[in-house]
């Protein structure tokens, strides 16, 4: 198979195919969760379960200051890969276009030198992140195969997009088709490891949350 | 009840599980902060002590019982079964070495309440036999005796009638109407008898009727802190039944974190039904009093002081800025401690710990945390409102030779109530 016909089945089928498999295998996910069923508190409550959980929602987004000044590398190092990672995606021109033509949306993207300075940071962001796992005793603890899957499959995207960008290592088109099909992997399985989280995570902060708004305690 | 047996241990788990608990495994991202705001693994700085790290035997029956994955994973023969070897593994990890404390849950960038994990797993231990022997017989004894301790009516009554022969107060038993029935922790009864006098002045002063029910009168329940549902419905059971029997309008947890915990929150969950009467924090009640212009009080304390936060009021239970409205009522010199309110750290010794002398060793080491909030204070007293943390803090005070009194905050409001006036009106009202 030549490289165009690779890029052409990686930017057609291929995608599909795992974009389905992404929406169905999430959807299947959020049922697996959900279809578990949750049991009402009955104790007599202080106040709203709903302000509490979309509260929290929200707040959790920033780290207590007790912990942050525990491991602020890692805290750091934590938002400079989703931050890179997001900007990458969403603000590069061609990715523009590709949303404009999938979803009919289009906004504003950034200079192609900021977009490649920021994945060169998201990069390296994510190769300390792979460092701190495999050195750190209580990440060692907890980590297992999946989630050195997960880091790279969020890995190769970033590097591959850059590589092909910048023409580096192989021909250009055999680059962009190993980027595409990169995506397609990270589509994959994201629904089987821990990048779960990039949709269960409103679930699990909305159920903390909601307990402690309707107990009326903070969360 | 059937033979404990890994099976059934199992068994119980996978009944906890949940959609917030799948909710919880399905988004951990395994990034340890949960680590960092464990007392356990921060004062011993060993791994396996990481919060998430103690539910990995429920992360497995999740995966392989409730999602596709897991059970492919499974058919392949790519996951291993939860056995009899990691229920030995874990039980310390699951016991010994978590207080309930709930810090975890709180710092979560996902918001996994982690801690209530651990309170769900439990469930599954005790069910295979692997709980401390401490816990197994302050249970046996909560159910049994109706006190974890072994404390019998008579001892209670016996205090009832020193407050008589000392101070001329009464402690009503079994007072039909009466707006409040106060409980007791059975360390009040046996080592902080203060704490009843305290009541009984306060209520003197406040002009409220309260009673002691002869029938339910032990707030703790072992039942949650060694993880065995049916045993804490029925202790909690107990409790309902007599308040609705003798009509009272609020039930008050005393001095107790866990305790508040247990009849508060989980209560009406374990029985299957709300409540017919309010239950209140002995340091709501007294807030409130506060408020309504009930509770006067004269002097002020001038040692340095700050407050300890028990876990199950602040982190659990929402009971934060009460005590500090109450201390500033009776000291003027109070300090708070770095990480105080929702964040503070545990004694130690919470969640059943206290009750496990196994756990002796690694609750000392975590005590160092406390300690070292105290050392940077530098104060003369040390108030706390919860029995279990105030025997853990004078134990962990005596271990390290500090020379730190340790007082229930109660019992600091009783002293300085301005009483003649109050007891006029209390005796008009009675005659």
């Amino acid at each position: 198979m030549t490289s165009e016909a690779l890029l052409t089945w990686a930017r057609g089928p291929g995608f599909d195919l795992a974009l389905a498999i992404f929406v169905l295998g999430m959807l299947l996910r959020l049922f697996e969760i959900l279809s578990l069923g949750n049991k009402p508190d009955l104790a007599e409550g202080r106040g709203s379960g709903v302000v509490g959980g979309l509260k929290t929602i929200i707040t959790r987004n920033w780290p207590r200051g007790t912990v942050f000044a525990r491991e602020p590398v890692r805290i750091i190092n934590g938002y400079v890969f989703h931050l890179g990672f997001f900007i990458v995606l969403f603000f590069y021109g061609p990715h523009i276009e590709l949303f404009q033509t999938k979803l009919g949306l289009s906004w504003p993207g950034l200079p192609t030198g900021v977009i490649d300075a920021v994945a060169v940071i998201t990069v390296a962001s994510l190769v300390l992140a792979l460092v701190m796992r495999l050195t750190s005793p209580v990440l060692k603890q907890i980590s297992s195969v999946g989630d050195y899957v997960a880091w790279a499959a969020t890995l190769l995207p970033v590097l591959t997009g850059y590589l092909a960008y910048n023409h580096m290592l192989v021909p250009y088109t055999q680059m962009l088709a190993l980027h595409l099909l990169s995506v397609e992997l990270l589509l994959i399985v994201a629904p089987f490891t821990k990048l779960t989280h990039m949709f269960s995570f409103v679930l699990s902060r909305w159920y903390q949350g909601y307990q402690a708004g309707h107990r009326g305690i903070e969360s | 009840m059937s033979a404990p047996s890994v099976e059934k241990g199992i068994q119980f788990i996978r009944e906890q599980i949940d959609a917030p608990v799948a909710s919880f495994f399905s988004s951990c991202v395994h990034c340890g902060l949960c680590a960092e705001a464990c007392l356990f693994y921060g004062q011993t700085g060993e791994a396996k002590y990481t919060p998430i790290n103690k539910v990995e035997p429920m992360r497995r029956i999740w995966e392989q019982e409730y999602t596709l994955w897991g059970k492919i994973k499974s058919s392949l023969g790519l996951s291993r079964k939860v056995t009899e070897k990691d229920f030995e593994e874990w039980e310390t990890l699951v016991y010994d070495a978590c207080s309930l404390c709930g810090r975890c849950s709180l710092i979560c960038p996902v918001g996994n309440d982690i801690s209530d994990m651990i309170r769900k797993i439990r469930e599954g231990f005790a069910a295979a036999g692997y709980a401390p022997e401490g816990l197994i017989g302050a249970s046996k004894r909560a159910v049994e005796i109706g006190s974890p301790m072994g404390v019998k009516l008579p001892a209670v009554k016996a205090q009832i009638a020193h407050l008589k022969k000392d101070t001329g107060l009464d402690a009503p038993l079994d007072l039909k109407g009466a707006d409040y029935m106060v409980l007791l922790s059975s360390m009040e009864i046996m080592n902080f008898p203060e704490y009843l006098e305290a009541v009984a002045r306060i209520m003197r002063q406040a002009g409220k009727t309260w009673t002691i029910s002869s029938k339910a009168f032990e707030a703790t329940n072992a039942g949650i802190q060694i993880g065995v549902s049916d045993i804490a419905a029925e202790l909690v059971q107990r409790v309902v039944d007599a308040a609705e029997e003798l009509g009272v309008n609020t039930v008050i947890s005393p001095e107790c974190g866990h305790a508040f915990t247990a009849i508060r929150w989980e209560g009406p969950n374990l029985i299957g039904r709300p409540f017919k009467f309010k239950v209140q924090h002995i340091l709501e009640v007294l807030d409130d009093f506060r408020a309504e212009g009930l509770l006067k009080t004269e002097g002020l304390e001038e040692a340095k002081l700050t407050f300890h936060d028990p876990c199950q009021l602040v982190r659990k239970g929402g009971v934060v800025q009460q005590p500090r409205n109450l201390l500033n009522m009776v000291a003027s010199n109070f300090v708070e401690m770095r990480d105080h309110g929702a964040m503070n750290w545990c004694c130690s010794a919470g969640g059943g710990v206290s009750a496990n002398e196994r756990a002796d060793e690694v609750k000392f080491k975590a005590f160092n945390q406390k300690k070292s909030q105290l050392d940077e204070l530098g104060v003369d007293t040390l108030v706390t409102a919860c029995a279990n943390c105030r025997i853990m803090l004078e134990e962990g005070i005596e271990e390290h030779e500090m020379d730190l009194p340790v007082v229930g905050l109660t019992e600091m409001i009783a002293d300085h109530l301005v009483e003649e006036r109050v007891e006029d009106k209390a005796e008009d009202k009675n005659e």
